[in-house]
């Protein structure tokens, strides 16, 4: 039944709205390709763009099975299983996503990079470089592998363990069990996580840029850098936002059509967590690592500059609390958006699937897939044109944020929809309440969980986002990644370790509410 | 289906609370971006900066107190500045584009973004050191050099210009950094000049040598400071503003190689954009970062070389400016970074 419901008029119109919305930066490059197609075509498919292309897949493709390879596990070992303090790893295993990726570069050259802290510590001449893949690989999965962390563990929490038990009854291993009816169930959500961090990798700058990874992203850099090429940078934006197609078509095939929420009456049986035995210390040992690396190291080093910095004097208290609020400020309000922006285009996909709806929840995508330069010029082009009232205010940078991340809401969202049966909305149509009726007073209360998380996951990368906020912020207005960067521009990285700090304790709240998604069926 | 403690509820409604203040509140703080002075002065120009607050808030400062006018400054990187100036065109809230590199401003120029400035600007400055169409100025000049740590090396011994740093005597005692802008710069005036393959021999010839591959200028300082390497190719003003903090002891001292690209003057550079419609005050403005006084400060605190005419650099700056070359290249043609780069990785240094 659910394929042939109507979406209400209301709710279509808005999502289309939001998905036009979403489409600006694209259709920006559109405007500037048209502009020169030639050129455009020549950099597009120029033997250049196939081969950073092609280093961008492998680093993309690198990255994502590395996250899950971490993820996964520490999923399983912190929802089903007696692992010790589980709760306590499950937030610290969460917190490496608090650190933007141009920190962790900057922590990982001084670290591990030429004359870095390792070297110095073992007095050694030379250690084996950091630099390109390596390092951009290395980056990129510590500090996002807890974007499929942590659906995975909402899903691990869902699942109907009376499956399990019934394999389990019949004799099956753990590992067998683990193969042949939990990871079928895991399918979508790692589908979904990894098209997030396929999609964060291959938009992000600030990792490529300082391990000096010449990904297709840096490339649209250096077409600005160096040529100062607005088609060339262009064209490489839309062969972007065609990858981007490409991976959502891939995800959603894995996704595909498979019937997640139950059909069985009653609420979950919690489940029983499988006793690790000896096992446990390797798993704390893997747990360990993990947040010693992408974590507790960092963090050190900051706290460490940090203590430096405050003894030369160089940072007034006064100023740090100005740019958190102004980081704040922004933050709380692009999670608001995005999550009702979010809420209204997963509902459309989810509950509404038709051939408009899937692909407004595609559309949606755009902003995330390509950099944020592109998305800020693209807003440039057209704010400046269409409503020059709005340019460089607070109203536009919010609205470039939402678009900018607007994919990392809806992915929460459609899970906490998916997972929901429809019956229960059927059950109040049929009892003669309308649409719009129901999708008040059902839908979102049923999704807040999802829109929590999503919100949750905006907050953050707002917080962290540094080139739209340069260049779409009102004048003057500075925010703690701004200040971040204007430090690290010049070398002052002691300097720069306070407000980094200070972005990561913030951002640390909606991370903790992540971690704690779904923790126990109230 | 996701469930929610009241733990969580009680978490997130707080968070909002919080949120909620902060937007009620104190709105949105924007703080004087000049540096210090919180003069409540008249609206003025808005400038687009692609130097830090630190590099040119004084400056700033000191133009707003003498016109009693507030300067708005957008901060950003200059590349970033420049493709944002181009998609605003006539549209841009900008007057003044302050550059940190030559190629963005000679592009912005190049979009016919930039109006002619007034002949008694353009005569402030030294014709190599400005626009041969006059749509910008150089305000002030960052050599690239040779800084040595004093106790390992003495100035005789080092070559008349980076090309002898190739030398086995070198081998691995060398630091660059292949990733900064400023080097990839100075390389791509070096293909100006002797052409490509000599320029990529080099290159291989100093990877070969063992050069070791810093991420920017600062860490190049430091490590032959530390005694790590003994020299190092960076721009003059780092060791300057060292020795400023640290006193006279501090072991890095910076040598102008005198042969042929030995150094080169790289520009920071100003214009006023076509679109504006305060001419006259952003005139000013570019008029008062050429005053001696902005010029000594500049020179004293960056120990940048000042570009107008009559301005001493600072005494620490003991190479005379007109011994510095400025490679033609680095006026307008450094807009062919891009093939420096395919060359510096084909040559393995990138």
């Amino acid at each position: 039944m659910a394929a042939a419901r109507r979406a209400p008029l209301g709710l279509l119109a808005a999502g289309a709205l939001i998905g036009a919305a979403a489409v600006l930066p694209a259709a920006y490059l559109v405007v500037v390709i048209a502009g020169d197609l030639s050129a455009a075509l020549e950099t597009a498919l120029s033997s250049r763009a196939l081969e950073t292309l092609l280093r961008t897949a492998a680093l993309t493709a690198a990255v994502v099975v590395s996250s899950v390879a971490i993820a996964l596990p520490i999923g399983w070992l912190t929802v089903r299983t007696d692992l010790p303090a589980r709760r306590l790893w499950a937030v610290l295993c969460t917190l490496p996503l608090v650190i933007p990726s141009y920190v962790g570069a900057y922590l990982l050259v001084a670290a591990l990079g030429p004359n870095g802290m390792l070297q110095e510590a073992l007095g050694v001449d030379r250690l084996p470089s950091i630099y390109g893949f390596t390092g951009a690989w290395l980056v990129l999965t510590l500090f996002t592998y807890p974007l499929v962390l942590i659906p995975l563990r909402a899903t691990l929490r869902r699942i109907d363990p009376q499956l399990e038990d019934a394999a389990r009854a019949m004799g099956r291993g753990p590992l067998e069990v683990f193969r042949t009816v939990i990871l079928p169930q895991l399918w979508p959500v790692l589908a979904a996580g990894s098209l997030l961090v396929a999609l964060f990798t291959i938009s992000d700058f600030g990792a490529v840029s300082i391990l000096r990874f010449q990904s297709f992203t840096a490339e649209i850099y250096v077409a600005y850098q160096s040529s100062f090429d607005r088609v060339a940078a262009a064209a490489l934006g839309a062969v972007l936002v065609v990858s981007m197609l490409v991976l959502l078509l891939a995800s959603s095939r894995v996704r595909g059509a498979r019937r997640v929420h139950r059909l069985g009456p009653g609420t979950l049986r919690p489940t029983q967590p499988y006793k690790l035995g000896r096992w446990r210390w390797p798993a704390l040992a893997f747990c360990s690592l993990i947040v010693l690396v992408a974590f507790i190291l960092p963090v050190g080093v900051l706290i460490y500059w940090a203590s430096k910095g405050i003894s030369t004097g160089s940072t007034s208290l006064n100023t740090i609390a100005a740019l958190g609020g102004n980081s704040l400020l922004i933050a709380v309000w692009a999670a608001a958006v995005g999550a009702i922006a979010a809420l209204i285009v997963a509902a459309l996909a989810v509950r509404y699937p038709s051939r408009v709806t899937r692909v407004i929840e595609r559309l949606a995508h755009a902003g995330y897939a390509l950099p944020g330069i592109l998305v800020a010029l693209g807003l440039v082009f057209f704010a400046t044109r269409a409503v020059p009232a709005l340019y460089q205010t607070i109203a536009l940078l919010v609205f470039a944020m939402t678009i900018h991340y607007l994919p990392l809401a809806v992915g929460p969202i459609a899970s906490s929809l998916v997972q929901l049966s429809p019956r229960i909305e059927e059950a109040a149509r049929g009892m003669g309440r309308g649409p719009a009726e129901v999708f008040r007073t059902i839908t979102i209360p049923l999704a807040r969980g999802g829109m929590m998380a999503g919100a949750a996951l905006v907050f953050l990368h707002a917080m962290k986002e540094l080139t739209v906020t340069l260049i779409l912020s009102p004048i003057g207005f500075k925010t703690l990644a701004t200040d971040i960067w204007t430090q690290t521009t010049y070398g002052f990285y002691e300097a720069s370790a306070i407000p980094a700090l200070v972005l990561l304790a913030v951002a640390a709240i909606p991370v903790y509410l992540l971690s704690e998604q779904g923790a126990a069926p109230s | 289906m996701i469930s929610v403690t009241p733990q969580q509820k009680r978490l997130f409604a707080a968070l909002v609370v919080f949120a909620a203040l902060v937007l009620a509140g104190c709105g949105f703080s924007t703080e004087d971006n000049g540096g210090g002075s919180n003069d409540p002065g008249t609206e003025g120009i808005t400038l687009y900066s692609g130097r830090i607050p630190a590099a040119i808030g004084p400056a700033v400062d000191s133009y707003e107190k003498q016109a009693d006018r507030d300067v708005q400054v957008r901060f950003a990187e200059t590349a970033d500045l420049a493709a944002t100036l181009v998609e605003e065109g006539d549209a841009s809230p900008a007057d003044v584009f302050f550059a940190q590199e030559p190629g963005a401003i000679a592009a912005v120029a190049e979009a016919g973004l930039l109006t002619k400035l007034p002949q008694n600007i353009l005569d402030q400055v030294p014709a190599r050191y400005r626009d041969p169409e006059g749509r910008w100025v150089g305000v002030t000049g960052r050599a690239r050099v040779i800084a040595y740590n004093r106790d390992a090396v003495s100035e005789s011994e080092l070559p008349p210009s980076p090309f002898g740093l190739t030398d086995p005597k070198w081998k691995d005692r060398v630091g660059w950094s292949p990733a900064s802008s400023s080097m990839q710069e100075y390389v791509t005036a070096l293909r100006a000049k002797y052409g490509d393959d000599r320029t990529k021999q080099w290159l291989e010839e100093m990877v070969d040598n063992g050069a070791v591959a810093f991420p920017d200028n600062v860490t190049i300082r430091d490590a032959i400071a530390k005694g790590e390497i003994d020299v190092g190719l960076i721009n003059h003003y780092y060791v300057a503003q060292a020795i400023s903090e640290e006193g006279p002891d501090y072991p890095v001292a910076v040598y102008f190689p005198p042969g042929g690209l030995g150094s080169l003057m790289l520009l920071t550079s100003v214009g006023v954009l076509e679109s504006s419609d305060r001419k006259p005050e952003a005139f000013a403005f570019v008029r008062s970062l050429l005053s001696p006084k902005s010029q000594q400060f500049f020179t004293s605190s960056s120990k940048e070389y000042p570009l107008a005419k009559g301005v001493a650099p600072d005494p620490s700056l003991n190479v005379p400016i007109d011994k510095i070359p400025v490679s033609d290249s680095s006026l307008v043609d450094l807009k062919e970074l891009q093939g420096t780069i395919e060359l510096m990785k084909e040559a393995g240094a990138l």
